[in-house]
């Protein structure tokens, strides 16, 4: 037979037990990697947050118990603002994305005229680099030079700080937040809206439902599913976000402290001030708080 | 609202659409192709003589040829390598419906970088590995696998058996199967999976803020450079903003059809 020459025939005792063992074979490489890269890490964190770690990780530790915790628990001044700032970052971004995404979904649903290129507009945002686009925004926000105030002078608005005003600085992040992630809801609904069927649809103009109710009654709940995803995916995302805080405000959220989450504080902790005791107890609370949010979500996704 | 009212609603809308998500990236474009005293001048927001000065400077003065070179490698062998790694393992998660493997694998989008970065840091310093490519490669490489596999694990489990079976039947092993007739079937889902995992890995910024030094580090640490304590260069900063976002833009533009089906992968499945 000419396929007994063909490499993937072979009938040796090796390639016997490569494809009898080809599960593990396949999947162990990649399983020990990312197991390695994290299991070992994770421990060591945990065990960190239970000493006194700091200044160097070579140094000798202490253990000192749940010390740490207590410590940060108690601590009004950065923890439980930067936790604070963590839900309010994620709550008020992911409901703009998912009102705005959706909205936008909407309107590509349906063929027309330039779609191509609408697509296209929709996709630049959120394969751009998130550390530059926070330096674009930089410039746009600027408080003397940048468009953002030229716009509202024309309008008669007086100029604002933006970035650079205590009070304001968080919420201008969440719209650069806003402006580059809607597009990742969009495209996640649209996929959802293209596979959905025409039937019920067509049955509930018949019922002579008007736009709204056939949204509200027919799309959504079928869309359900779809919507949890955006939200899963987004959601973790949001928490973790670290980039445009970071190149917009710097370390340690700006000097006021005003964009610094929990993952700006742990870096904050770890990288600048070498306090890796304190930094690993708030990254097993962070890292808690996201676990619990993803639980929650897709318990939610299998009910519906 | 007639059918003629929500026509002219929609145009409207999506106009404000575009703008506002085109807007910005335009600005920094031109902004880049200002100087910085036209930058400052109001009276020059539109009309201005383009120069090329910004991107000299950044190309030559700021060394930044060398670090465009450093995103593309490291992005480059972290995705080849994450391939290797990832489709075989996709394929056995797939086939074999390894539900709570695949669960490992994916825990590495879920967890925050930085509780990883201190242990890193310290085993690979002990390795004399920080500041070398290879530490980024890795870094890098632990952003792109997962993607790659839960990417790979969709496209897989949607693919038919009977092809791989007829192969059998034909006298190939299994792995034979899997390597004469899946692979080359998934060559669309491996394009789609690799241009997202070199996306992720250009831009991505804490690893390397952390892990990288001067002679390695990528592009969106660079960027750093032109923001000073007392006076930001905007116009270099543009330059560098642009030159870091328009290859990927570039990218996203003709691989338009694989970046959103890798996007929305797993969206529309229950």
């Amino acid at each position: 037979m000419a396929l007994a020459a063909r490499p993937g025939t072979g009938d040796s005792g090796l390639s016997r037990w490569a494809n009898a063992h080809r599960k593990w074979l396949f999947a162990a490489p990649a399983m020990i990697f990312v197991a390695a890269l994290i299991i070992v890490p994770l421990a060591w964190t945990i065990y960190l947050s239970l000493t006194d770690s700091q200044g160097s990780v070579r140094a000798e530790a202490e253990f000192i118990g749940i010390g740490n915790y207590t410590s940060i628990l108690t601590d009004t001044t950065r923890f439980w603002p930067a936790v604070w700032r963590t839900f309010a970052f994620t709550g008020v971004t992911l409901t703009a994305e998912l009102i705005l995404g959706m909205g936008i979904a909407l309107l590509l649903w349906r063929p027309f005229k330039g779609e191509r290129f609408v697509r296209v507009a929709v996709l630049l945002p959120l394969v751009a680099t998130p550390v530059a686009v926070g330096m674009m925004w930089r410039l746009i926000f600027d408080p003397n030079i940048g468009f953002a105030n030229s716009v509202l002078g024309a309008v008669g608005i007086p100029p604002q700080p933006w970035l650079a005003g205590e009070s304001t600085a968080l919420p201008t992040t969440m719209l650069i937040d806003i402006w580059q992630w809607t597009p990742m809801v969009v495209l996640i609904l649209l996929a959802g809206l293209t596979s959905l069927s025409e039937e019920p649809q067509e049955a509930a103009k018949i019922d002579g439902a008007n736009a709204w109710q056939r949204f509200r009654h027919v799309t959504l709940p079928l869309l359900m599913p779809t919507v949890i995803v955006a939200v899963l995916l987004r959601g973790i995302d949001a928490l973790k976000t670290f980039d445009i805080l970071y190149a917009t405000k710097g370390k340690g959220g700006g000097s006021f402290h005003e964009v610094e989450t929990l993952n700006v504080y742990a870096y904050g902790l770890s990288f600048d001030y070498n306090e890796y005791a304190k930094s690993s107890a708030v990254l097993m609370v962070f890292f808690l708080i996201i676990i619990g949010a993803m639980w929650v979500l897709t318990r939610r996704r299998d009910e519906v | 609202m007639g059918k003629r009212g929500y026509r002219l609603f929609r145009v409207g809308a999506l106009v404000i659409v575009v703008a506002t998500l085109l807007g910005p990236l335009v600005w920094m474009v031109m902004a880049s192709l200002k100087t910085n005293v036209d930058i400052y001048d109001n009276a020059k927001t539109f009309a201005f003589t383009p120069t090329l000065e910004n991107y000299t400077n950044v190309l030559q003065q700021a060394n930044y040829t060398a670090f465009i070179w450093n995103s593309f490698l490291v992005a480059a062998v972290s995705t080849v390598a994450s391939l290797v790694l990832g489709v075989p393992a996709a394929y056995a998660m797939a086939r074999f419906a390894m539900k709570r493997e695949a669960l490992v694998v994916l825990m590495a989008r879920v967890i925050p970088g930085v509780s990883l970065l201190v242990p890193w840091y310290y085993v690979f310093s002990n390795l004399r590995m920080v500041n070398t490519y290879g530490v980024l490669i890795l870094a890098h490489m632990f952003v792109a696998l997962p993607l790659i596999v839960y990417i790979m694990m969709g496209y897989f489990e949607s693919m038919p058996l009977e092809l791989e079976e007829s192969g059998l039947v034909d006298g190939l092993t299994h792995i034979g199967a899997f390597w004469h007739i899946t692979l080359p079937l998934a060559r669309a889902g491996m394009a789609t999976a690799s241009i997202l995992a070199f996306i992720f890995s250009w831009n991505n910024f804490m690893f390397a803020l952390v892990l990288s030094g001067q002679r390695t580090k990528t592009l969106p640490v660079a960027i750093f450079d032109f923001v000073g304590y007392a006076s930001i260069d905007w116009g270099g900063l543009m330059a560098a903003a642009t030159i870091v976002t328009l290859p990927i833009m570039l990218i996203a533009l003709f691989t338009q059809k694989y970046i959103v089906s890798g996007l929305t992968a797993g969206a529309t499945k229950g």
